[in-house]
C-alpha cells in the first residue's frame, strides 16, 4: 500500500500553472526521487504535500486519507516532515533551539525526546558540538545536517529532503547522501527532490523525473539511469 | 557508558538552565546599562553646558545641579512608560514586520478600563477600603484583558485578511482602525457618566516619598518621588522581566520566535502561526494596556486621544532601540524618556527662557526619530538587515 500518494494534482501560484496533474505514488520504507531541472516544480510539489501550497485540483493521500485541505501544522502531527529548499533553519536560534522546534509539538522533557535527541546528534556528530552556537553561523554543510536533524525530530513516518546537495561540496553531498540511505535503512520512507541526479538515483529505489510541471518519466531508479533522454537531460551523457 | 551517558545528559541540562538564566536576566542587565548610561551621558553635558552658561550667570549651575535627580527620576518614568507601548509595537512588527499604527489606541483603551475600574469601585464605596494593592492588581488585570483581546481582535479583523496584499495596504487598515477606536471610545465615553475627559480615581497612595533635599541659596530643592511614579516604574520593570522569560525560556517564546523569523517554516514544525500571530497581539495588547492603566492613574484623567502622542513616541522608542528587538525596544524606550526629561527641564533654564515649554520635548522625541532613520535605519541594538539571512 502506498504510504503517500498524489493523485493527478494541479497547484498554481496566482495565475502560473505550476503543476500540471501529477501523480506519484511512494511506498512505505522505500526511497523515491523527483529529479527535474529548475523551475519543474520539484519544491512546488514537496510544498504542495507539506500543505504550504493548496493544490486547485487533485488529491494527495496519506494512508489513503486525503491531506490536501489541511493546514501545515496539522500535516507534520500526521508524521509528514520537509527539510525546506535552502535549508531555510532559524538562523538567531541556537542549534539546539531549532532542534526542539522540531519537536515542538512533543513533550522536550520526555526520556522519548532525549532519545530523539541522541538519534540525531549520533547521525549527525556535527551538530553536538555546536549545539549552543546560532544556527545562523553555520557552514551550509552543517546547516544542511540541522535542517535533516530538525526534521527528523518532528518523528515523521515520511520524511521530504528538498535539494539537500544544494551548495554543498562533493565530499559533504556524499555525506549527506550517505546519512540519508542510512536514516532509510533504519526504516524511514524518504522522497528526495534533486538536481544532482546521479547522485539521486543512485541511492533511490525508484525515481520521477519532472519537467515543467509534468511528470515524464517515471522507473526504477537503476533504470532511470541508463535512460537515454536522462543520460542525456540530466546526467550530461551522450 | 551508561553512566557516562547520564553525566553528559546532566551536563546539558545544567548548560541549558544557565542559557536561560542568562537570556533571561541579560536584557535586563543590558537595560540596566543604559538607564545609568544615558543618565550619566545626559547630565554631563548638562553640566557642561552649565558650566560655560555660568561664566555670565553663576545662578544657572546650581540651578542645573539641584534638579537633576528629580529630572532624572522623571525620565525614567516617561522611559518605562515609552518602553512598555514600544513592546507592543516591535512584538508585532517581529513577527509581521508590520507596525500597529491603532496601537497607542490600544494603550488608550487601558486607560480608560482603568478609570471605569476605579469609577466603578468608587460607585460601591470599595475604592477607600481596599488595600491599594489590590485596587492597582485589579485595573492592571482588567486592563490588560481588555485591551489584549481587543489587540487580537483587531489583528483578526482588520489585519488577518490582508496578510497577502502588498505591505502598504494593512498599514492604512491600521490608521483607520486607530480612527475607529478613537471615536468608539469617544462615543461611549461621553454616553457614559464617565465623561470625555474621564477622572481616574485612586485610592490615597499616601506622600510623596522624599529622597533628599537640595540646598539652593535659601530655599531647598526637595528630591521627590511619588507613590504613582514608584508603582510605575516597579509594575513595568516586572512586565519586562515576565516577557523576557517569556519570549527567552518558554515554549510558547520559541515558537514567537521562530514565527518571527520564518513562517513558512514554523508551520513545518507543526506550530499554528495563526493562533501565534494572535497571541502576540495579546501579549503586546496587554502591555499597551497595562502601560495605559498606569499612566491613566499617574496623570488623573484619560480621554479618547491621549494614544495618539504616547504611541508616536513609543514607536519611534521601538525604531531607536531597533524594531522587531524587544530588549532594543525597552532600552529605546528608557533613552528616549531620559532626553525628553532633559530637553523638557534645561532647554528653558539654558536659553533663559526662550524656549520654555514641554512642547520642545516632543520636537526632540521626533527629531531622534528623523536623525534615527536617516543615519543608522537599524536602530541602537537591531541588526543590519543584510544579516537576517
Amino acid at each position: 500500500m502506498a504510504l503517500l500518494e498524489l493523485r493527478n494534482v494541479h497547484t498554481y501560484y496566482g495565475k502560473i500553472h505550476a503543476l500540471k496533474g501529477i501523480s506519484i505514488m511512494i511506498n512505505q520504507g522505500e526511497i523515491v526521487t523527483l529529479i527535474g531541472s529548475n523551475g519543474a516544480g520539484k519544491s512546488t510539489t514537496l510544498r504542495t504535500i507539506s500543505g504550504l501550497l493548496t493544490p486547485r485540483q487533485g488529491e494527495v493521500l496519506l494512508n489513503d486519507k486525503p491531506i490536501h485541505n489541511i493546514p501545515a501544522h496539522e500535516i507534520v502531527k500526521m508524521g509528514v516532515a520537509q527539510s525546506p529548499e535552502g535549508r531555510k533553519i532559524f538562523p538567531r536560534l541556537t542549534v539546539l533551539e531549532n532542534l526542539e522546534l522540531g519537536a515542538y509539538l512533543h513533550d522536550t522533557r520526555s526520556d522519548a525526546y532525549q532519545n530523539d535527541l541522541d538519534r540525531v546528534m549520533t547521525l549527525f556528530p556535527r551538530l553536538r558540538e555546536r549545539v549552543n552556537q546560532k544556527g545562523g553561523t553555520l557552514s551550509g554543510g552543517e546547516q544542511q545536517m540541522l535542517a535533516i536533524a530538525r526534521a527528523l525530530m518532528t518523528r515523521p513516518r515520511i520524511l521530504l529532503l528538498d535539494e539537500p546537495s544544494m551548495g554543498l561540496a562533493p565530499v559533504l553531498v556524499e555525506q549527506i547522501f550517505e546519512i540519508v540511505q542510512e536514516i532509510n535503512a533504519q526504516g524511514m520512507t524518504v522522497l528526495l527532490v534533486e538536481q544532482n541526479a546521479l547522485q539521486a538515483l543512485s541511492i533511490a529505489h525508484r525515481g520521477y523525473v519532472l519537467q515543467s510541471g509534468e511528470i515524464v518519466l517515471e522507473n526504477q531508479a537503476k533504470a532511470l539511469i541508463e535512460d537515454p533522454m536522462v543520460q542525456k537531460a540530466y546526467l550530461g551523457l551522450e | 557508558m551508561v553512566a557516562e551517558a547520564n553525566v553528559s545528559k546532566q551536563n546539558l541540562q545544567r548548560q541549558r538552565t544557565l542559557q536561560t538564566l542568562r537570556t533571561v536576566f541579560m536584557p535586563l542587565g543590558q537595560l540596566l546599562l543604559f538607564i545609568v548610561g544615558s543618565a550619566a551621558v545626559l547630565g554631563l553635558i548638562v553640566v557642561v553646558v552649565a558650566f560655560f552658561l555660568s561664566r555670565s550667570d553663576p545662578k544657572i549651575m546650581q540651578t542645573a545641579i539641584a534638579i537633576l535627580p528629580q529630572v532624572m527620576i522623571d525620565g525614567m518614568v516617561r522611559g518605562f512608560l515609552f518602553a512598555t507601548i514600544a513592546l507592543g509595537y516591535t512584538m508585532v512588527y517581529g513577527v509581521l514586520e508590520f507596525i500597529n499604527f491603532a496601537h497607542g489606541e490600544i494603550f488608550m483603551v487601558g486607560g480608560f478600563v482603568g478609570a471605569g475600574v476605579a469609577y466603578l469601585l468608587m460607585q460601591w464605596g470599595l475604592l477607600s477600603t481596599l488595600p491599594w494593592i489590590v485596587f492597582i492588581v485589579i485595573a492592571i488585570v482588567m486592563g490588560m484583558t481588555v485591551s489584549g483581546l481587543l489587540a487580537m481582535a483587531t489583528e483578526r479583523v482588520a489585519y488577518r485578511p490582508l496578510r497577502n496584499s502588498p505591505r502598504l495596504v494593512p498599514l492604512i487598515s491600521a490608521i483607520g482602525m486607530s480612527l475607529v477606536l478613537q471615536d468608539v471610545v469617544r462615543l461611549i465615553a461621553t454616553s457614559s457618566p464617565l465623561g470625555f475627559n474621564a477622572r481616574f480615581e485612586t485610592p490615597n497612595f499616601g506622600k510623596p516619598f522624599q529622597i533628599a533635599s537640595i540646598p539652593l541659596g535659601e530655599r531647598a530643592i526637595p528630591v521627590q518621588i511619588s507613590p504613582k511614579a514608584v508603582i510605575f516604574i516597579v509594575a513595568a520593570m516586572l512586565m519586562l522581566l515576565a516577557l523576557n522569560y517569556l519570549v527567552n525560556a518558554t515554549r510558547l517564546g520559541k515558537a514567537i520566535r521562530a514565527v518571527a523569523q520564518d513562517r513558512a517554516t514554523a508551520s513545518l514544525m507543526g506550530i499554528n502561526v495563526n493562533q501565534i500571530i494572535s497571541l502576540t497581539f495579546l501579549i503586546g495588547g496587554a502591555l499597551g494596556g497595562a502601560a495605559g492603566v498606569l499612566f491613566g492613574m499617574n496623570i488623573g484623567t484619560v480621554n479618547p486621544y491621549m494614544g495618539f502622542i504616547p504611541g508616536l513616541k513609543a514607536f519611534t522608542a521601538a525604531v531607536l532601540g531597533g524594531i522587531g528587538n524587544i530588549t532594543g525596544a525597552m532600552v529605546g524606550g528608557i533613552v528616549l524618556g531620559f532626553l525628553e526629561a532633559f530637553v523638557a527641564s534645561y532647554l528653558s533654564l539654558f536659553t533663559g527662557g526662550a524656549f520654555s515649554g514641554a512642547s520642545y520635548a516632543d520636537i526632540a522625541a521626533f527629531s531622534i526619530l528623523i536623525l534615527i532613520l536617516i543615519f543608522r535605519p537599524e536602530g541602537l541594538l537591531g541588526e543590519s538587515t543584510t544579516q537576517k539571512v
